[in-house]
Order: structure tokens, then C-alpha cells, then sequence
């Protein structure tokens, strides 16, 4: 857009590169570096380890970390969406104990919306915070939180008035879980791995300066989080970096990215590995059957047709323009992707679908993708959910008449902790 | 590759949108589909002569405007928004062809009068054998004069220009496939407008006996240019299709919004949002099918047939069960003859066929990929 600005800060950039970076620093030291000098999230203000600048100047601090193969600050899990929420609704105070230790990545954070009694209806959460005179008392539980065994801090919807509606009795906290009050379980999948946790708090603190933003105004705050979580899925996959580099840091950092992406690693089993398709088709011969060829052609249509409209939705944010409908259909799009993908596997494996580990297709990986797949119409948001917010939303359709007005207290609910 | 429309795009889409919703209202549309013709001709001298959408993908040389397939794809999609009466994806197809096959003079001779509008275009590619590929040629031509039947040839009783794809046999008796030029009052040529289920379109069955011809392009074989011609009449009929479809979901929408049963708008209740989201779904991922094509066609990208066979393949399934849904959702209403969607059903299911149906386009696009 500004080629001229764009030069000067990549030149900048260099001379700031060329004098500091250092693959034999430790982790933590060239990050410090990286949030002093406002080079590890250039986007952010000024005051806050940033360097105000724009969005779409980004690319170019990006490029010139890649070209020389450059750590960044901490980037994976839930720490930039916890950074984002503190910079948007925190006060100074939060924002100088927080914010530098999350890019450093000396901190880990999780997230604690989800409930047992409130998936796809967050705002019914009913773990509960109440103020005790001197801090906050935490007690319910929390489920799907990742990372949550190794996490921090997490940020915490809890309700703290029951007599207003169900949106406006929600406030947002910073609890720190490392406690006593905080217990943290395994959650076991349907595919046998445990990416996720739930957590139980039992008289679990909070202190007063903890809280973000003002009480009741949770489920705001909480938005601010959850459209952070849709951008963040794009930084996940730049983490992974060629295994070859020399140097302190990338030992530190690859051991970094292992506990971070240890939960994910079934995830490209969940949308279906449709890279695998035409090799197994013709490795077994079923590249000949008319009926499996319709198959395979339906999924490339669905995966490809998928992968564009995604970035006529990027091309469209990139140029400023306003997003189309094309922006709000990704996720729905990529569940009849694994869908289709499941079947095609399905029908290319034949009687051997059946079987798992050692004795099924490719050691197993058929199987992980057949019992995988379910989860992608579930997770971040079921597909019925994000059928009703594209009607809603994006085609402007008139809204269900609601049966949850009025005081959440009256408001019918799962079984759960009681009211007081 | 180009992901979103340039200004210019923008500005021809929205000089398109108007003059279509003026010239080619319901009204016009029902009006037209009853007549032999089937197309107003003052309607068709505008938007060639004074719009200029007749020379759009021509080069500037012969007459045209130098822009590419991508533009022509706004149009085709905007006329298949509105249902356009009129024989332009006819007249654009034998433009291509042309501009695939002939020489410089007989482009500098025949393209000019095609892109004023003055002259009427078509293809005649498919037979009897109902097939949609390059091997179902069997209409001879013996020292250019042409013998056989040519069937769902695109407003083949007006054009002036018929672009008919024909067997050879050379002197060595290898037989080869040729583009021949026909005027539409040769002797010898028979056209009948045939019946169809969507007579917003004209089909026609031409039969030639002894009919005098010139070959296009010279001697050489020719199938490639013809699968090259049809993967652009594939792209071009997707991109028409994505803006028939689209139509039919703001329909859907807007009626769902409007009809009240059970004291509530229709559209607040679950099983018709959750259809409605289904169809956007549908027509976005389908546009994103058509655009990614027609812009490959403009830049003569090498993955173009695969693409051609996708574009085809996904705007076909999108706009026929946006069409049922569309019906679906009107409810009894919506399977009446004064209720306007079954003119684009009608038209959803005949293009669902044309040029290739689904299972045809999704075989190509495997055989393809393997090779």
C-alpha cells in the first residue's frame, strides 16, 4: 500500500535483526528482547511492547523473521487471545503483570468458558464467582480447556449475578492455577486421546484486582476472546519449523512446540487428511471404481472449492473491502470436508476400515481419521450453531423466539450447583 | 491468482445489474419464453451495440474490447441472475470457438460483426448420442460440404453464424476433427426449435444435407481445440449458473421472512435457517468454483481443463438443490405457475445437463488428475 514505509521499517527491521539475533541466546532472553523493543508484536501500542503499527504492514515483520529464521515470541495456545482480551478490557496495572511474560512464554494459559451444562449456549455458564469482602470465590467446573495441566492462568467466565439475565450476570477474571482451590482431570475422547481437561474449582480465589473489566460485563470480554480464537488458528500453523536449524533457541523452541502441539496432533486426522486420498486410492486399486471416483471427485470439489472461498474471504479483509458472506462459512465447510473425506476412506479401505493400531490401514491412521472426524462439526462451535449464525447474521433472518429472558435464576437450565 | 474483483469488474457488474433489472424483468422473461424468437431483439441491440457486452472477451483487433473470460463470467452470471432472454451465452460460445480455431482473416472477418452484435454465434458440437465429450463427433464433412444432425445447439433458428464441429477424412484417410462455418440460411440446412422444459432457453436440432461449408483454421486436427472450447462453455454456463442460484436464495430468504404460519415468520424457525444457511454455502462455494475458473481461462492457466470439469461439476449440484430447497421452502405456492421459481428450476435442471451433467464432469475431473 505505502511501499515507501513499508522499505524503511524492512530496513529498520534488518539493522535491528542483524545486531541482535542470536541462535545461540536462550528462549527467553531473545524474547525479552523481542517485547523491549516492540519487534515481537509490532501491531500492539507502544506503551505496551508494541510499535503501533498497522495491520497491513505486518507481513513485512513476518517476511524478514522467516528469511532468517528468527524466533518470535510465544505465539501458540490460548496466550495470544489471553493478550488481546488484557490489552482490550485490562487495566494498566493487569497489562504490566501479564503481558510480557506471555510473549517471553514463561506463562502458559488456558481458557474456562465451556461447561458440562453449557456448550453451545456459553452464556448459560453457572460456575460461580462471589465476593467474600476481600476476593472472589470460585466454584463449578469448567470442561474442553486445553492445556489446562500445565497452564498458569486462566481466564475464567463465571457468573456473579443471578437475578440479572443470563448475558449481563457474567464478569471475566485472571485466576491463577496453581492453587488448591483448582483441580484438573483429564477429559478421555471417543478416539482415545485426552487433549483437553476438565476443571473443578472448590472454593478456588480470585483477588479483587483480577478482574477484568467491570462485573457484568463478562460476556463481552469473553466475545473479545472467542474472535481472537478464530484469528488464532492461522498463527498455530506457522509454529512448526525446519528440523535442521543449529542453535540453543531452536532446541528450546522445538521442545516448546512439542508440549504445545502434543494435544493436536490428531487434529489433521479430524479434517480428514484428504491429502492422502489419490495415493491410497491407487495403492489399493480403487482408483478403478466408477463409484469410488465419484467419490473422490465430490471431496476435491468440497476441499478445493473450500480452500477458495477461504481466501476470496482473505483477499477481501486484505484489500479493506468488507467481507462477504464467503468470511462466516469456512467452519461449515470444512465439517462436509471431513465428512466426505471419512467416506472416501472408508470406501478405499474397505473391509480393513474395521480394524486399528498395527492391523489397520497405514499403522492405524485410517482409523484415528474414521473416529476423528466427528469432531469437527462439534468443536469451536457445532455446525447447527454456525448454521443459525450464518441465517442470522449473514442473511439477516428473523431470530428463534428466546425462551431464557428474564432473571437467570428462573431460566430453565441443566442440573448443576444451586442458586442461593 | 486474483481472489477478488478489480474496480472495473465492479463497475461492469453494476452496469450489468441495472440495465438487466430494467430489460429483463419476470414479465419480460415470461413474455419472451412464449415466443418462437425468443429474445428481443431492440433488448439484444443495446446491450451489444451500446453496452458493448458482445465484444467483451474480443481482442481489441477484431473489433472487441480486449477484456478476458473473468469479465465475461460477471456477465454470464448477471444474466443468469436475472434469466436474460436472449442469445448471448450462444453468440459469446461461437465467438470463443472462433477465436480458438480460425486464422487472423477469417478472425479479422467474422469477429467484428460478432462483437457489434450485428451478427448472431453459435456452436454446434453434440449429437444423438446424447454424449458431452470430444469423441461423440460423428457429422461428416467431405470437400466441405457437411452431412448429419446436430442436436441442443443454442439458438441455433437465429444464429447467422454456425460454428459446426465435424468428422474428416483426409486424403489418408485418418479422421480428424474440423471447425466449419455455416451461414444459418444455407441451403440444405434444416432448423427446428425444439421442445424443451426451460423455454427461457432456446435449444434447436439442425440437420445438414449437402450443406456448404468453410473450415475454420486450416487442415490440422482439431480436438484439442474443441476440448479446450468446451471446458469454456463448461466455465462459462457455471459462472451463469452461481447467479441463477444466487437469485434463488435471496428469494428464499426474503419469502421466508415474509410468510407467517404458527404466529412466526418462517424464517425463525431452525429446519428453514438451517436450509437457508446450507443453500449460501452451497452458491458461495460454487462461486468460488466459477470465479477461480473464469480466471484461470483468463490467464490461460495449465490446471484450466480440471478446472472447467470442478466449476461445472459444483454449480450444477448448487443450483439444482438451491432450486428444490427454493420450491421447498415456498411450499405449495412455490410448485404453481404463477410463482416465478420454477422458471429458475427449470433452468437450474436443463444447465444441471448441458455441456456435461455431474457425474460426466466429476469422471473427467478424476481421469483427468490422474494423467
Amino acid at each position: 500500500m505505502q511501499p515507501l514505509d513499508g522499505e524503511k521499517l524492512r530496513n529498520e527491521l534488518r539493522l535491528w535483526l542483524e545486531s541482535n539475533w542470536d541462535p545461540n541466546a536462550s528462549l527467553i532472553e531473545w524474547r525479552s528482547k523481542l517485547a523491549e523493543s516492540g519487534w515481537g508484536m509490532p501491531t500492539w501500542p507502544s506503551q505496551w511492547f508494541g510499535k503501533d503499527l498497522s495491520l497491513v504492514l505486518n507481513p513485512i515483520v513476518d517476511e524478514e523473521f522467516a528469511r532468517i529464521n528468527a524466533v518470535t515470541v510465544a505465539r501458540s495456545g490460548i496466550r495470544l487471545l489471553a493478550a488481546a482480551t488484557i490489552l482490550e478490557h485490562g487495566d494498566d496495572s493487569q497489562k504490566s503483570r501479564y503481558l510480557r511474560r506471555i510473549l517471553t512464554g514463561e506463562d502458559t494459559w488456558c481458557q474456562l468458558f465451556s461447561e458440562p451444562g453449557s456448550g453451545s449456549d456459553l452464556a448459560g455458564a453457572i460456575t460461580r464467582a462471589d465476593f467474600d469482602g476481600s476476593q472472589w470465590i470460585i466454584n463449578g467446573q469448567k470442561v474442553w480447556t486445553t492445556s489446562a495441566h500445565h497452564a498458569d492462568y486462566g481466564l475464567l467466565l463465571a457468573r456473579t449475578d443471578w437475578e440479572a439475565p443470563k448475558h449481563d450476570g457474567l464478569s471475566y477474571f485472571v485466576i491463577d492455577m496453581r492453587q488448591p482451590g483448582v483441580n484438573v482431570h483429564p477429559l478421555k475422547q471417543m478416539n482415545g486421546h485426552a487433549s483437553f481437561n476438565q476443571v473443578f474449582f472448590t472454593d478456588a480465589v480470585v483477588a479483587p484486582e483480577d478482574q477484568v473489566d467491570r462485573i457484568g460485563n463478562g460476556w463481552k470480554v469473553a466475545m473479545t476472546t472467542l474472535m481472537h480464537e478464530r484469528r488464532s488458528a492461522d498463527a498455530l500453523r506457522s509454529v512448526y519449523r525446519d528440523r535442521d536449524l543449529e542453535g540453543r533457541i531452536y532446541d528450546e523452541e522445538r521442545d516448546e512446540t512439542a508440549t504445545v502441539m502434543e494435544p493436536y496432533k490428531w487434529y489433521p486426522q479430524r479434517a480428514g487428511r484428504v491429502d492422502l486420498v489419490f495415493e491410497r486410492a491407487i495403492e489399493t486399486g480403487k482408483i478403478d471404481d466408477p463409484v469410488v471416483r465419484q467419490a473422490i471427485a465430490e471431496l476435491m470439489i468440497k476441499a478445493r472449492t473450500a480452500e477458495w472461498t477461504a481466501r476470496r474471504a482473505r483477499a477481501a479483509q486484505q484489500q479493506g473491502r468488507p467481507q462477504g458472506p464467503e468470511g462466516s462459512l469456512g467452519k461449515l465447510a470444512a465439517s462436509h470436508v471431513a465428512r466426505q473425506a471419512s467416506k472416501v476412506h472408508t470406501m478405499i479401505s474397505g473391509s480393513d476400515s474395521m480394524l486399528g493400531d498395527e492391523d489397520g490401514p497405514l499403522a492405524g491412521l485410517i482409523a484415528e481419521i474414521l473416529i476423528s472426524v466427528p469432531a469437527t462439526s462439534i468443536a469451536g462451535g457445532t455446525d447447527e450453531i454456525q448454521r443459525n449464525i450464518i441465517a442470522e447474521r449473514v442473511l439477516g433472518m428473523p431470530k428463534e423466539p428466546r425462551m431464557d429472558t428474564g432473571p437467570f435464576r428462573d431460566v430453565m437450565k441443566n442440573p448443576g450447583p444451586a442458586a442461593p | 491468482m486474483q481472489f477478488t474483483f478489480n474496480e472495473e469488474q465492479d463497475q461492469l457488474r453494476a452496469t450489468a445489474q441495472k440495465f438487466l433489472a430494467d430489460k429483463s424483468p419476470t414479465v419480460e422473461v415470461r413474455r419472451l419464453m412464449e415466443t418462437h424468437q425468443g429474445y428481443d431483439p431492440i433488448v439484444w441491440a443495446q446491450l451489444s451495440s451500446e453496452l458493448g457486452f458482445t465484444a467483451t472477451h474480443i481482442p481489441e483487433t477484431y473489433g472487441g474490447l480486449g477484456l478476458s473470460y473473468a469479465e465475461l463470467g460477471i456477465l454470464f452470471e448477471e444474466m443468469g441472475r436475472t434469466l436474460l432472454c436472449a442469445p448471448f451465452l450462444a453468440t459469446a460460445l461461437g465467438a470463443t470457438a472462433i477465436m480458438n480455431v480460425a486464422t487472423e482473416s477469417e478472425k479479422s472477418e467474422l469477429l467484428p460483426d460478432i462483437a457489434t452484435g450485428t451478427r448472431i454465434a453459435t456452436l454446434a458440437v453434440f449429437e444423438s448420442s446424447g454424449k458431452w465429450g470430444t469423441d461423440s463427433i460423428e457429422l461428416t464433412a467431405k470437400n466441405n460440404r457437411l452431412n448429419g444432425t446436430k442436436r441442443y445447439v443454442l439458438d441455433g433458428h437465429i444464429a447467422n453464424f454456425i460454428i459446426v464441429v465435424a468428422r474428416t477424412t483426409t486424403r489418408n484417410e485418418t479422421d480428424t476433427i474440423g471447425f466449419f462455418l455455416v451461414n444459418g440460411d444455407a441451403p440444405g440446412l434444416k432448423r427446428r426449435v425444439v421442445n424443451t422444459i426451460d423455454s427461457t432457453r432456446k435449444l434447436t436440432q439442425l440437420e445438414f444435407v449437402d450443406v456448404a461449408a468453410r473450415r475454420l483454421g486450416g487442415n490440422d486436427d482439431q480436438s484439442a481445440k474443441l476440448a479446450e472450447t468446451l471446458d469454456l462453455a463448461a466455465i462459462g454456463l457455471a459462472n451463469e449458473m452461481v447467479g441463477g442460484a444466487q437469485h434463488l436464495v435471496d428469494e428464499t430468504v426474503n419469502y421466508a421472512a415474509e410468510r407467517i404460519q404458527f404466529g412466526r415468520a418462517i424464517g425463525s424457525f431452525q429446519a428453514i435457517k438451517h436450509k437457508c444457511a446450507d443453500m449460501l454455502l452451497d452458491v458461495e462455494m460454487a462461486k468460488s468454483a466459477a470465479y477461480y475458473a473464469a480466471t484461470a481461462a483468463a490467464s490461460s492457466d495449465p490446471e484450466l481443463p480440471v478446472l472447467a470439469n470442478l466449476a461445472k461439476a459444483a454449480a450444477s449440484e448448487a443450483y439444482m438443490r438451491i432450486a428444490a430447497e427454493c420450491i421447498q421452502i415456498h411450499g405449495g405456492i412455490g410448485f404453481t405457475w404463477d410463482n416465478d421459481t420454477h422458471l429458475w428450476f427449470k433452468r437450474a435442471k436443463s444447465s444441471e445437463v448441458f455441456f456435461g451433467d455431474p457425474s460426466y464432469h466429476k469422471e473427467q475431473l478424476v481421469t483427468r488428475w490422474q494423467h
